[in-house]
């Protein structure tokens, strides 16, 4: 890697006065888990380190009684892991990041902000993949783990985050502090399908950081997360779908979200595959038809289909699990 | 690195006048003009002053081992490049350096921690327990005697790692079940496939560490 300068600053005032106002100026290190790798790689090459654990205020979990939970970007992982029964979907989503290493140094925030593990992006070809004459790489190359859904663009990578579709599922918000002090997002819309190679595939402005994510009390939802995986361990899901339920009394869905992930450049909401459990009783074939809706809409490239029934069994899986 | 606290890990090489580290090192040591710049500016941010180190060396303070120990590195460098290469501490080793292998596990206030992605700098002011704070006396850690009883190990080199990840899923779960060593060894590899010795070395260990507790923790 470069030489870099390296600050840890102490309040988050500080640390966003000494980011830079373009990408690639500095970066942001929280548990260093990706970040160390791309540096090493030279896929990002700052002249400017921003160190984040200096402020403690970040990384604290605070789950009161209301069934709520606002989690400090720089919790680890790990804090995550057990958080109780209405955090199910994520709880499972962390436990799923197998390596005890990556839950103590990885963060929450980190998880969010991840870039993509697209073996081109890694190799040197820019997030949108192409070679020195501008021609695409993964329509024609090896795109056995690219997107599915949302790959009509440019972008054909998947969103790497386990914690992102879980976190949506139970309608969490991110809040962001910057320059210009503080702001939420919906967690489905802090991820964004970037356009050109020098764009970000999340919502921040380069000198702004993600604080807080705030989870919505989850009394009363029943959620789930379920992986598929090439390996039990040390490897990232090649399909995944977290789902949150709330029924009535006599057990009919009342309100569902359904998330998938690795599946496309951002986190993907399933809206019609949840509107399909609506007033319905969960059954395996309720969870079957909301899986086949779910990839409704799926284009495999030239190597992927098999991810498309991955992608349904994860979701009809995740179902099952949110009300067993 | 000064003679006096030089580990002594090939005890038959030191008699006979040489060992091959200490020749490198000297050689090494020939080679290097010693400059030691102090790189530190102060940066206005949100009114305060806040030190920026670097990009060339600066003094860090690191505790490994219980032993507070100075090393002059560029912010850059690792914890396990600073260990190895300034430290003189090679237990931990580079294999993957991406954060996967687990090769280099050492414990960061008691948690496993691949010391190939912490930055030396980041990691001042936390306790740094490596695989050599482990033998006591000559006697080596339960751990490391159940890894040596169950042939844990072929080739060695993911040995200090998968050992010092087994301390700390003991450390937690003195008694750990199936699922604990799943989710506490999930973040080494081994290679030569020595997973079936390292679940036989566990389970000595967890009765042998019990034993070094009083027996009284559970699970």
């Amino acid at each position: 890697m470069h030489k870099f300068e390296y600050a840890s600053p102490t309040t988050k005032e500080q640390a966003v006065a000494l980011l830079g106002k373009s990408w690639g100026e500095t970066e942001a290190l929280a548990g260093g888990t990706d970040l160390l790798s791309l540096l090493k790689d030279y896929l990002v090459t700052p002249k400017r380190v921003v160190n984040l654990k200096g402020i403690k205020e970040l990384s604290s979990v605070l789950t009161p009684r209301d069934g709520s939970a606002r989690i400090g970007a720089l919790a680890s992982i790990e804090a995550v892991r057990d958080l109780g029964r209405g955090f199910a979907a994520l709880s499972q989503a962390a436990a799923g990041i197998t390596s005890p290493q990556i839950r103590n140094m990885g963060t929450v925030g980190g998880d969010l902000c991840q870039r993509p593990r697209c073996w081109y992006f890694r190799s040197g070809f820019g997030l949108l993949a192409k070679d020195e004459s501008g021609n695409a790489l993964v329509p024609n190359g090896d795109n056995r783990y690219h997107a599915i859904l949302g790959n009509d663009g440019e972008a054909k990578f998947v969103n790497p985050s386990s914690l992102a579709p879980a976190f949506i599922a139970l309608n969490a918000k991110i809040k962001i502090f910057g320059p210009a002090g503080e702001r939420e997002v919906e967690a489905a819309k802090f991820f964004v399908t970037p356009k050109s190679a020098s764009e970000r595939e999340y919502a921040l402005q380069p000198n702004e950081i993600v604080t807080m994510i705030h989870v919505p009390s989850t009394l009363g939802v029943r959620s789930a997360t379920y992986e598929v995986r090439q390996r039990e361990v040390l490897d990232w899901p090649l399909a995944a779908a977290s789902v949150a339920l709330t029924l009535d009394a006599s057990k009919k869905v009342k309100t569902a979200r359904i998330v998938l992930g690795h599946v496309a450049p951002v986190p993907w909401v399933a809206e019609e595959a949840a509107q399909s459990l609506i007033g319905k009783t969960i059954s395996e074939d309720a969870a079957a038809e909301a899986g086949r809706l779910a990839v409704a809409n799926a284009h495999a490239l030239s190597r992927n289909a098999y991810k498309i029934q991955l992608a349904s069994v994860a979701v009809k899986r995740a179902i099952l699990q949110a009300v067993s | 690195m000064s003679s006096s606290d030089e580990r002594h890990d090939n005890p038959q090489a030191d008699q006979a006048g040489v060992s091959r580290r200490n020749f490198l090192k000297g050689t090494s040591v020939a080679l290097t003009v010693p400059l030691i710049a102090q790189s530190e500016k102060v940066v206005k941010a949100a009114g305060a002053d806040v030190p920026v180190y670097g990009p060339d060396k600066v003094n860090i303070t690191l505790t490994v081992n219980g032993a507070a120990k100075t090393a002059s590195v560029e912010p850059r460098v690792t914890l396990l490049d600073t260990l190895r290469n300034e430290l003189d501490t090679t237990g931990a080793k580079r294999v993957c350096d991406r954060a996967t292998c687990g090769a280099c596990t050492v414990l960061m206030d008691g948690k496993p921690v691949y010391s190939c992605t912490v930055l030396a700098i980041e990691a001042q002011g936390h306790k740094i327990e490596t695989v050599e704070s482990l033998e006591q006396n000559g006697k080596l850690h339960p751990v490391q005697q159940a890894f040596w009883d169950n042939d844990a190990q072929q080739c060695g080199f993911c040995t200090p790692g998968f050992v010092m990840a087994c301390k700390a899923l003991l450390d937690e779960h003195p008694t750990p079940t199936d699922e604990q060593i799943k989710l506490g060894l999930g973040g080494n590899l081994c290679r030569c496939g020595t997973y079936h010795g390292i679940k036989g070395a566990v389970a000595q260990a967890s009765a042998g560490m019990k034993k070094l507790k009083g027996g009284k923790r559970n699970g």
